[in-house]
């Protein structure tokens, strides 16, 4: 038995579609087995709410009268880009504060508006015939931007690695806090719920699926940066695979209970990004990678004390072991915490689920695959040539 | 020996006096300042941690009171904005008693009774929803 995705969206529509979480997909598996669970489920949703830092946000603010150019641009003191047309602007979630650049950022910037307060436009340019006025200073809400608009260029990765702390001193990270001599271990992945990791070649997952982001409903427009396949693969067949996507969404259906800013000690700013991906249940071969669990995904432990290009691997772990809160790391049990929201994540994949079966969200067949690359170059620096 | 948390509101002509040297000198107290607002000549506002024999404490406590320092007993506890967790997990990371915890729900749960005061998740928690709260001993 085959399903297409034209056969799913007439079950959607007619409100005959069976649609389970991946968690709930392998609980089915447990209980009656791999084939009947198959036979019955049409789409598993799965989801992720976690640090995503190559996030933001393009804004338009219309026009002024005597027109401006806006060169340079900040809202709420946060610099945003004044490289695009005249009242375009692309704000970055990390970008920090002119004032307090490790608290709050572009990310705080971007929830804000969500949340339908007010922000401060600062916009400044040297004047010209066509757009004279040199300063613009207003304050705006979500309501009044003619588009803004979320674009991802990195999210959801496939699998990111374990942080621990090989050093001596203690470290902060975007992986968090990280205690000297390898006496904790932090993660961040929702495991058997994630997206990219339960359809692990990219089968249903390329430019055009609609997918959950923040809230509403967005797509998926292009292979995320630094996006990589196979970056590991160990002597029992096991791979670990880096890919991720780069994401589109409207700003205004947004809710900020799943977009959120994050900031990290001694790193600075993140925007924590709730993303749901429906998967529709294609084939087996789908199927068992959707139904895979935390016992049978891994992921590697990664030494940050050292701050270079290639972070020393320190062996794999899977992510039932990383979930229990303890794991066994050079000879000793070592605490383990989490980073992305599982509790978020559950939230958003049931949320998905209740759409889909009050046929509110449809399945989309991509329009093409996102590529994935078997490697990401490293940038050579002047200094490396002499 | 005994730990207590103590708000001293010092009247502005209080300020220019050493009054905490005594505490250490007279009545043998160690202390920590948590936090301190003090000028000369305005009015003074100090929170700090003695530790010493009760006796002691209790001896030291009545010296400022007898200086003119208003003094309240304080206990400090931390403060967990369940409305604006998002139950990442980040501030167990850092926890060492187990006070913050997530449950088999995967949901951020705080036990107070557990909860040593060491700070440390205030700064861990990426979403900044916990705070240290500054509250009277009855």
């Amino acid at each position: 038995m085959i399903r297409t995705y034209e056969e799913i969206n007439e079950k959607i529509k007619s409100g005959n579609v069976v649609v389970f979480t991946a968690e709930e997909a392998i609980a089915m598996c447990r209980e009656q087995g791999h084939k009947k669970a198959y036979e019955q489920i049409d789409v598993v949703t799965c989801a992720t709410f976690g640090m995503m830092c190559s996030s933001g946000a393009f804004l338009n603010f219309g026009h002024t009268d005597k027109r401006i150019r806006m060169a340079e641009i900040t809202l709420n003191n946060v610099p945003a880009s004044g490289g695009l047309a005249a009242v375009d602007t692309y704000i970055g979630a990390t970008q920090g504060s002119l004032d307090r650049p490790m608290t709050y950022g572009g990310a705080h910037v971007i929830e804000a508006l969500i949340r339908g307060e007010k922000v401060d436009l600062h916009a400044k340019s040297y004047g010209t015939d066509a757009y004279p006025r040199k300063e613009a200073i207003a304050e705006i809400t979500l309501e009044d931007l003619n588009q803004a608009y979320m674009y991802n260029p990195r999210n959801c990765y496939q699998n990111y690695s374990a942080a621990t702390n090989v050093g001596e001193r203690t470290l902060h990270t975007y992986m968090g806090t990280l205690f000297p001599d390898c006496a904790n271990v932090n993660y961040s992945t929702s495991g058997e719920l994630s997206p990219l990791l339960k359809d692990p070649d990219m089968r249903t997952i390329g430019m055009g699926t609609r997918i959950f982001l923040g809230g509403a409903q967005g797509y998926v427009t292009w292979q995320g940066t630094q996006s990589v396949k196979n970056v590991t693969e160990y002597e029992d067949g096991v791979n670990f695979s880096g890919g991720t996507i780069a994401v589109i969404g409207d700003l205004k259906k947004m809710s900020s209970r799943y977009i959120r800013a994050a900031v990290m000690k001694n790193y600075g700013i993140s925007l924590y990004v709730g993303i749901g991906i429906p998967i529709p249940v294609l084939d087996e071969d789908l199927f068992a990678d959707l139904t895979r669990t935390n016992e049978e995904l891994y992921t590697n432990f990664i030494d940050y004390s050292t701050g270079g290009l290639k972070m020393p691997q320190l062996g794999r772990v899977s992510y039932a072991q990383l979930r229990s809160g303890r794991v066994e790391l050079n000879g000793k049990t070592v605490p383990t915490a989490p980073l992305s929201s599982l509790y978020m994540a559950r939230e958003i994949a049931q949320l998905l689920k209740y759409s889909i079966a009050k046929a509110e969200f449809s399945l989309t067949q991509p329009i093409k695959e996102v590529e994935m690359f078997s490697e990401f170059k490293s940038l050579k620096l002047k200094e490396d040539e002499k | 020996m005994k730990t207590t948390k103590l708000r001293l509101l010092f009247p502005s002509d209080l300020t220019a006096k050493p009054l905490t040297y005594h505490l250490v000198k007279d009545f043998d107290l160690v202390y920590n300042i948590f936090q301190a607002h003090i000028k000369p000549g305005m009015k003074g506002d100090l929170i700090i941690e003695v530790i010493g024999r009760e006796s002691n404490i209790e001896k030291g406590i009545n010296f400022l009171v007898e200086s003119g320092v208003i003094v309240e007993i304080l206990t400090k506890s931390i403060n967990l904005d369940e409305d604006g967790c998002v139950h990442c997990g980040a501030c167990t990371a850092v926890c060492p008693s187990g006070a913050l915890y997530l449950d088999k729900d995967a949901k951020l749960c705080f036990d107070n009774s557990k909860c040593i005061v060491c700070e440390l998740c205030v700064e861990a928690c990426p979403a900044r929803v916990i705070k240290v709260n500054f509250s009277e001993n009855s």
